[in-house]
């Protein structure tokens, strides 16, 4: 029974950590605009750390790392392959809950700040989401070059992206970092989770959200064109008979 | 400048879209082309998702082509009597496209059914009337007379067939079988590939049927306002993909441009233009050929699956 009762507290010290952090986070915006003006903006996050009178002192310091989840999308990897002559799509890979957006700050080089099992259990670090295994379905090893392909495309679109010296710290314990969010990353639900470390160990973690939402014009022909689809294309076909219509009688010359 | 695109979801240089619709436009106002072969693959370049840039692309072509068609109906250079006869045919051949577009797809293999039929129909519409152009040039360098128009008793077998109609403006009387066929492949593969038709419209009329150049343009310009506008309406309702700031950006470039383009097209000798269109199509065909043949920088692709079947 004593044993039973120290593993469950064993165990229960894991989950939650003894050491009594409590990470206290906060966002400069919870709902960014989208305008006709639009090109992309950053997010700043602040983060600070309170301690209480048993906390252990620490003697690394505090490690910090910001993970932004933006909307989830069905995506499909495919390879071409020669076949012949011709190069066409063979093998794909489906990843059916892939962020759109995918962000990743950090106070320091990933490697120094958590061992690799906990990098892979926990999910942290871009790497780690993008190889975890629920991420698509596991084939031996042929997934792989398309996990890959799926971090590069997106990569190079600005989508997905790890910056090692993201996170600034203020003081030992007040952190900063600034998401940037390209002008492509889409509309919808962002989720934010900072985690805190000190030497390797997990020892608090928030999640917090903010929503990127188009407004007035953009917000409204979005409607339109979902909620009155039939008038959106009629009205779209007028204008486009009527400018054409237009440039005929400007451009008239008898 | 840049402007958001509620649709696109992202945001454009509104002079570099302008300049593509006025690029667009004067090729489309010179050949009596939609011009949807050129446009739909700029757009996607630029980053624009691939159903927006097919579906908004359309807007442009009806607004273009309202603009050669007005201007074609007063220089009497519009058979609508033929016209309306293409549109009946094109109407048909589009949904059993839109048929085979399914079929396709659930075969899996739709991006290889429409690279294919791009290099197939471009380069192989695209040679026939180089070769004729070519053929035109040299018989006239020779001083002998370049024999377009039909002469007495000189009739193709397949125009005689029955239900013969007179085309009073297109200096036509032939039956209205391979009309409405010609029609019907055309909206057929228009469906299939998401574009107008009126590259393979344009030489058809010109070679097959011998119609005169200027109301050749005309009458295929009539035939894509219907067509099109048809299109766009279904795409709008089926897919919600139009996005009309960016139509409006691409139509206000694209009647500019085809303003001048027809302009442009009076002052052009008719073997001249043909020679033009032929090395236009040649072009994109072999673009498209280059981009099922090199070996791909990269190899992999990402598409964003929109219903999940």
């Amino acid at each position: 029974m004593r044993a039973l009762v120290l593993l469950l507290s064993l165990c229960w010290a894991s989950l939650v950590p003894a050491s009594a952090e409590t990470l206290i986070t906060s966002l400069s915006n919870h709902r960014v605009l989208i305008t006709s003006n639009y090109t992309g903006t950053s997010i700043a996050v602040f983060g600070a750390i309170e301690r209480d009178a048993q906390t252990i002192s620490r003697a690394t310091g505090y490690d910090a790392v910001v993970t932004v989840r933006g909307p989830t999308q069905y995506l499909v990897v495919r390879e071409k392959e020669q076949i012949g002559p011709v190069w066409i799509n063979q093998e794909q890979q489906k990843f059916p809950l892939a962020p759109s957006y995918l962000g990743v700050l950090m106070s320091a080089p990933i490697d120094e700040i958590t061992s690799p099992q906990l990098r892979q259990r926990q999910k942290i670090g871009l790497r780690a989401i993008i190889d975890a295994p629920d991420f698509t379905n596991v084939r031996d090893g042929a997934d792989q070059p398309f996990r890959d392909a799926l971090y590069r495309l997106k990569e190079q679109e600005g989508l997905y992206h790890e910056d090692e010296r993201g996170v600034t710290f203020l003081t030992p314990s007040i952190f900063r970092a600034s998401i940037p969010l390209p002008a492509t990353a889409p509309p919808g639900n962002y989720d934010v989770e900072v985690t805190l470390l000190a030497d390797t160990v997990i020892l608090a973690r928030t999640i917090t959200h903010f929503e990127l939402v188009k407004t007035g014009f953009e917000q409204q022909v979005g409607e339109v064109a979902r909620d009155w689809s039939v008038l959106y294309g009629l009205t779209t076909a007028l204008l486009a008979i009527f400018f054409g219509w237009g440039a005929n009688v400007i451009f008239r010359r008898d | 400048m840049q402007i958001y695109l509620p649709i696109a979801e992202m945001p454009v240089s509104v002079l570099l879209i302008l300049g593509m619709g006025a690029a667009v436009g004067f090729i489309s106002g010179l050949f009596g082309i939609g011009g949807g072969f050129l446009m739909t693959p700029l757009l996607i370049f630029l980053g624009i998702p691939p159903a927006v840039a097919v579906a908004t692309q359309s807007a442009q072509i009806v607004a273009s082509s309202t603009t050669s068609s007005l201007n074609a109906l007063r220089r009497k250079a519009l058979d609508f009597k033929l016209g309306t006869i293409l549109v009946a045919g094109g109407f048909i051949g589009s949904v059993l496209g839109v048929w085979f577009f399914a079929a396709a797809r659930r075969a899996g293999q739709l991006d290889l059914v429409i690279v294919i039929s791009y290099v197939t129909l471009f380069t192989v519409v695209g040679s026939l009337m180089l070769k004729e152009s070519l053929r035109e040039f040299w018989t006239k360098r020779k001083g002998g007379s370049v024999r377009l128009r039909r002469q007495a008793g000189e009739h193709a077998p397949y125009l005689g067939l029955p239900f013969r109609v007179r085309f009073y403006r297109s200096k036509l009387y032939a039956s209205v079988i391979p009309i409405l066929g010609l029609a019907l492949f055309v909206g057929f593969a228009g469906a299939l590939l998401g574009i107008g038709g009126g590259f393979i419209m344009v030489p058809a009329l010109l070679y097959i049927f011998r119609v005169p150049t200027s109301v050749v343009v005309g009458t295929s310009q009539f035939q894509i306002v219907c067509t099109t506008l048809v299109a766009l309406i279904l795409h709008a309702v089926a897919n919600q993909a139009v996005d009309i700031v960016l139509a409006i950006l691409l139509i206000v470039g694209g009647v500019f441009g085809a303003q001048f383009g027809a302009r442009a097209g009076r002052y052009l000798r008719a073997e001249l233009f043909r020679f033009l269109l032929a090395l236009l199509l040649l072009a994109v065909g072999l673009r498209f050929a280059m981009e099922l043949v090199v070996h791909p920088d990269e190899p992999f692709s990402i598409t964003v699956q929109e219903s999940r079947t």
